[in-house]
Formats: structure tokens, sequence, C-alpha cells
């Protein structure tokens, strides 16, 4: 910062409270106290010394309008500080008791406003119950496969990786056994915290955001972003407690995240998760639970028409990136 | 000590007009055109823009503040033209938009409401608290600004809308209906905001509200089914009402006087 400071004599001069000082230089050094801790504590120290002797002040030279002041402060002005100080006292005295009544800031324990601060910049408030919800549903979906009519199928401890993964996958599915609805579920449930996090109806500041200078594709891949961050944990330990490999869930589970975000810079986002859902209960749920098998989209030979549909879904967001920025992707 | 001023705020403007629209066309929906050929010139100070129900006041306001694309025409904001594919970030960093329907987190403080609206329009981090309080001060709010949104009276959260949009000092300010739900008293201070705003921003504030016109603007632009049919001083506009126009006040014959001759205002409602 500053590496001139104010002289003694403006210090004391201001302190004491002359009259006679010019107003640019009170100006000057009111601007100049608000950004320097230094002379603020002279200040504060000037104002505590009664002695008249203060204002004398030598090495008040260097600086211009010192002369000025110095011989302003080296008139007598017995009465200038402690009239200050008794002035300050009796408006303090004034305003304590108001002080007193006017309550002090409520510390919120289980939520600082700290916290609230920092979540805001990944969550909207109102998709915390959305993310609420969906962990819930996955919970759901675990019980009923480790205690419901699903029970019995396995694909083995899902902690291998990819190659051998398949190999379990591979045995798993040719013995028909029943099908784990935490699988069946996990592709889709992202979806729904992607149209919580950029949608008319479950973001009442919609119109707010979308005209903000944040607003566009890193906001709604930074909301999308924290949506993963609860829902792939969740489900990873639902897939570790149940048997079911990350490798069948993960990649449809962000293609349809990615899809999501394409289709929705088209029609909007909660029209796109709609449509998404809906094709999913259509083509894989519904025939999977009627028939109590495996999809045969949901096996590892699957994966390269996730990844192709992944790698779609980011190239078109890409390309329509600046439809983020308008008012018609949160329909 | 660091300087207030920086080289920004002293480059001369690069533009005559803080807002400029030639033939501007804006879809409301799928096929109606709100805003149908809208030539408009805005500088600083209070411009009110007023029209009937469904004259394409929102629609143009929302164009403005850049969350509608213009289907046709030109639309140029600060100098920067907003035809173009983009997120237009610096132009919307100068810009304060207060929509009609202005949507707000419950469970925020205002504070954090105000602090959040900040960061979302990229105010440097350590100027937020500092542009906060201001904000919240200036519409009056200063002793509720650690209550909850959902305990404020809907005149407070029409002016933590306000204070939103002002936090981020903008050069362009756009409040759709801003004067709904407040008291008579606090319409008059928030004339005097508007007038305080206005010294150095263009100022665009929708209404149907004759009275907010007269008390408060400086320029009335009178829209009707998405074109424009009168820019002018409020003097003016009264100026065209005669006694056989209906309406309470000078201006409110004016607004019918010109309606009529535009082919609009038969309707009873």
């Amino acid at each position: 910062m500053s590496v001139e400071h104010a002289s003694a004599g403006i210090i004391n001069g201001y302190a004491r409270g002359d009259m006679d000082m010019a107003a640019d230089e009170v100006w000057a050094l009111e601007a100049h106290l608000e950004a320097c801790r230094h002379c603020r504590d002279r200040l504060s120290a000037a104002t505590m010394t009664h002695t008249p002797s203060v204002a004398h002040t030598p090495g008040a030279a260097g600086t211009p309008g010192a002369a000025e002041t110095t011989s302003v402060a080296g008139t007598p002005n017995l009465t200038g500080t402690p009239s200050v100080a008794a002035l300050v006292d009796r408006v303090w005295a004034d305003l304590a008791p108001q002080l007193a009544a006017t309550a002090p800031p409520r510390h919120r324990l289980l939520w600082p406003a700290s916290l609230s601060r920092r979540l805001s910049r990944w969550l909207t408030p109102t998709m915390l119950p959305w993310l609420g919800t969906l962990v819930s549903v996955t919970l759901l979906a675990l019980l009923l496969d480790l205690f419901g009519p699903g029970y019995g199928y396995s694909l083995g401890a899902g902690t291998g990786t990819g190659a051998e993964a398949g190999t379990e996958i591979g045995a798993g599915s040719g013995s028909g056994a029943q099908v784990s609805f935490l699988l069946l579920l996990a592709p889709i449930l992202p979806v729904f915290g992607v149209a919580a996090s950029w949608s008319r109806g479950l973001d009442p500041a919609y119109e707010l955001t979308a005209s903000a200078p944040r607003a566009g594709l890193h906001l709604v891949l930074r909301r999308t972003a924290s949506v993963l961050a609860v829902v792939v944990p969740v489900l990873l330990v639902g897939g570790w407690a149940t048997g079911v490999t990350a490798g069948l869930w993960l990649l449809p589970c962000l293609a349809f995240t990615s899809t999501a975000l394409a289709l929705g810079s088209v029609i909007g986002v909660s029209r796109a998760a709609v449509a998404l859902v809906s094709v999913w209960a259509a083509v894989i749920l519904a025939p999977a639970v009627a028939t109590s098998r495996v999809p045969s989209a949901l096996r590892l030979d699957g994966a390269p028409v996730w990844g192709l549909i992944l790698a779609l879904g980011i190239g078109v967001v890409w390309a329509r990136r600046s439809a983020y920025s308008v008012l018609g992707t949160h329909r | 000590m660091t300087s207030t001023v920086n080289a920004a705020d002293l480059a001369p403007t690069t533009y005559a007009w803080e807002i400029r629209a030639t033939g501007l066309k804006v879809r409301a929906g799928r096929k109606r055109m709100a805003v149908d050929g809208l030539d408009l010139s805005l500088g600083t100070g209070v411009h009110g823009l007023l029209g009937p129900n469904g004259a394409g006041k929102t629609t143009l306001i929302r164009a403005l503040a850049t969350v509608l694309r213009p289907a046709e025409g030109t639309l140029e904001l600060l100098g920067e033209s907003t035809g173009t594919m983009g997120e237009h970030r610096a132009l919307r960093r100068r810009i304060g938009y207060l929509p009609q329907e202005f949507g707000y987190y419950k469970r925020f403080t205002v504070r954090e409401f105000v602090e959040y609206m900040a960061w979302l329009k990229e105010v440097p981090k350590a100027d937020i608290p500092g542009a906060v309080q201001r904000a919240v001060e200036r519409v009056g709010l200063a002793d509720r600004a650690d209550d909850r949104m959902k305990s404020l009276s809907g005149g407070m959260v029409r002016r933590v809308g306000i204070a939103q949009a002002i936090v981020n000092d903008p050069s362009i300010l756009l409040l759709d209906e801003p004067t709904v739900g407040l008291d008579p008293a606090q319409r008059l201070r928030f004339r005097e905001l508007l007038q305080e705003l206005a010294t150095d921003a263009c100022v665009v504030v929708s209404t149907h509200l004759v009275e907010d016109v007269a008390a408060a603007c400086t320029d009335v632009v009178l829209f009707a089914e998405g074109r424009l049919v009168f820019q002018g001083p409020p003097d003016e506009l009264a100026s065209v009402g005669g006694p056989e126009h209906p309406g309470d006040s000078p201006l409110e014959r004016g607004y019918s006087a010109m309606l009529l001759g535009s082919g609009q205002g038969k309707a009873s409602w």
C-alpha cells in the first residue's frame, strides 16, 4: 500500500477537530485513513493523549501542507481533544442501549452461513430435497435387491476392473438370475438431478439465473457435477453391497446425463428429462421387470454403444453451449 | 491507498445509446411475434415502458436482458450486438434485471440471496460484502438483512428484487413491473431511488401504472402490439390527450389518445 503516511501535524489537527484544516486536506486524510491501519492507530493514539503538547509537531515537514498544519497545530487549543473525546463518549452512551437491544446475529450451528454460501455455488437450495429423494430411491432399490425377491442375482464381488467384471457378468447373465433394481435405476437417477438443477418448475430463480453472466454451460455442468458427486458414490456403495460392478452402470449413467443435457439444449432440460426417463422405462425397465432378465443394453458388451452415446452427447452439448444462457433450456 | 477509479471508468464510451434497437423482432413462444419491428434508442435516464397488457413489454425486457434472442433486426446494448450467439458475459455484468415473476429461495436470508446474485453476476469476490450491504441499504432493508426471505412481506420481497438488480452497479437497469406490491410510501422512495440511479445509468421500467411514469420517468416509451407508438417526455404525451379521451389525468388521456390513434384501446379490457 502507501509508503507515505500522514504527518503527525495533520493527524493531531484532525483529532482535535480543527476547523482551520483545508477541506481537501481533510478529504485526503480520511481517504488515507480508510486504507492505512498504521495511521488509524496513530489517530487513535492522538485522541487518547489529551495533553496540548502533542499539538506541537516538529517532524511534520516533507508532506505538502505540512507547514500550514504545523502553524495551526502550534496555536494553543487546550479544549480540542477532550471535547472530541467527550462528544464520542456521549454519543457512545446514547447508542449503547440501542446496540444492546439489537439482537446479535444468530449462529446457525448445524448450517452455518459460510457453508450455505459455498454450497449455493454448486447447488440451488431447491435441489437439496431432490438429491435427498434420489439417495432414498437408491437406498430403496438397494434394500429390494438385498432382501426382496430379486435377491440372488449376484455378479460376484464388484470391485474388479472392467475385464474382470466382464467374465463375471457373462457368468451372471448366463445363469438367468433375477435382475438388480439398482442396476436398472442407476442410469436414470442423475437425469432427475440434472432436471432439478436447470428447470423452470423446480428452480424459482431460473429467470434471474439465466440472465446472469455466470449462466450458461459451465453453471449447468457445475450443478450436474454436484448431482453426480452425490449420486455416484451412493451407487458405488450400493453396487459394492449387492455385487453390481460400476463397469455395468457407470457408462450408461454418464451417457444418460450427457444426453439429457444435449437434448435439453434443444427442447429444454425438464422436457428432455421426462423424454429420456419415458424411453428408459419403456425400452429397458418394463421388459426387464417383465422377463426378469438383465437387458442386453446393460451387459458389458453394451459398453461401446454407451460410450458412443456419451461422446455424441458431449459433442452436442459443446456445440450448443450458448443455448444454456437463454430462457429456452429451462423448459 | 487503492485507486477507486480504473482505466475502464475513465475510458470514453464507444456508443451513442445504451440501448439501440432497429427493426427488432422477438418471439414469445413458438409463433407469436411479441415485439414486431421495433426501432428504439434509449440513453441515460428513467424510461417508462408503458403499454396495455399483452403489448410485449415483458418480451422486450427479456430481450434487453439477453435471455431471449432477437428473431430479426439488431439490438445493440452498450455498443455490443446481442444478435450473435455467445454468452455475452462482459455485457451481462453491466446489466441489472428484475423479472416480472421474481423467484427466490425461501431459505436464504436477504443478505445470502443478494450475495448469491452478486456471485452469479461475477462481482469481484472482495467487493461482494460491500456491494451487497450498499444495495440492501438503498432499498431500505438493512434492518431485515439477516432475516429469511420467507419471513418477508410481498413489498419487501420486491425490494430484495430491486436490491439484487442494482448490486452490480449496472449501466442498464431493467425493471419489469417493479412497483407491484409496494405501498404508496415505498413507491415514493422507489421513484427517488430510480432518479438517483438514472444519473449515470439507463433505467427501463416496465409498468402499466401511468402515475408511476408521470412521477419518475424522464421519458415515456409507449408500446402496443409489439410496436413503438410514442416516445418522448411525459409532458408531450399528456399534451396529446383532449377532454374527449378517457382518463383521470392528462397523462392518462394522452395515453388513451395515443392508443386510439394506433388502432388500440377499443377493447374494454
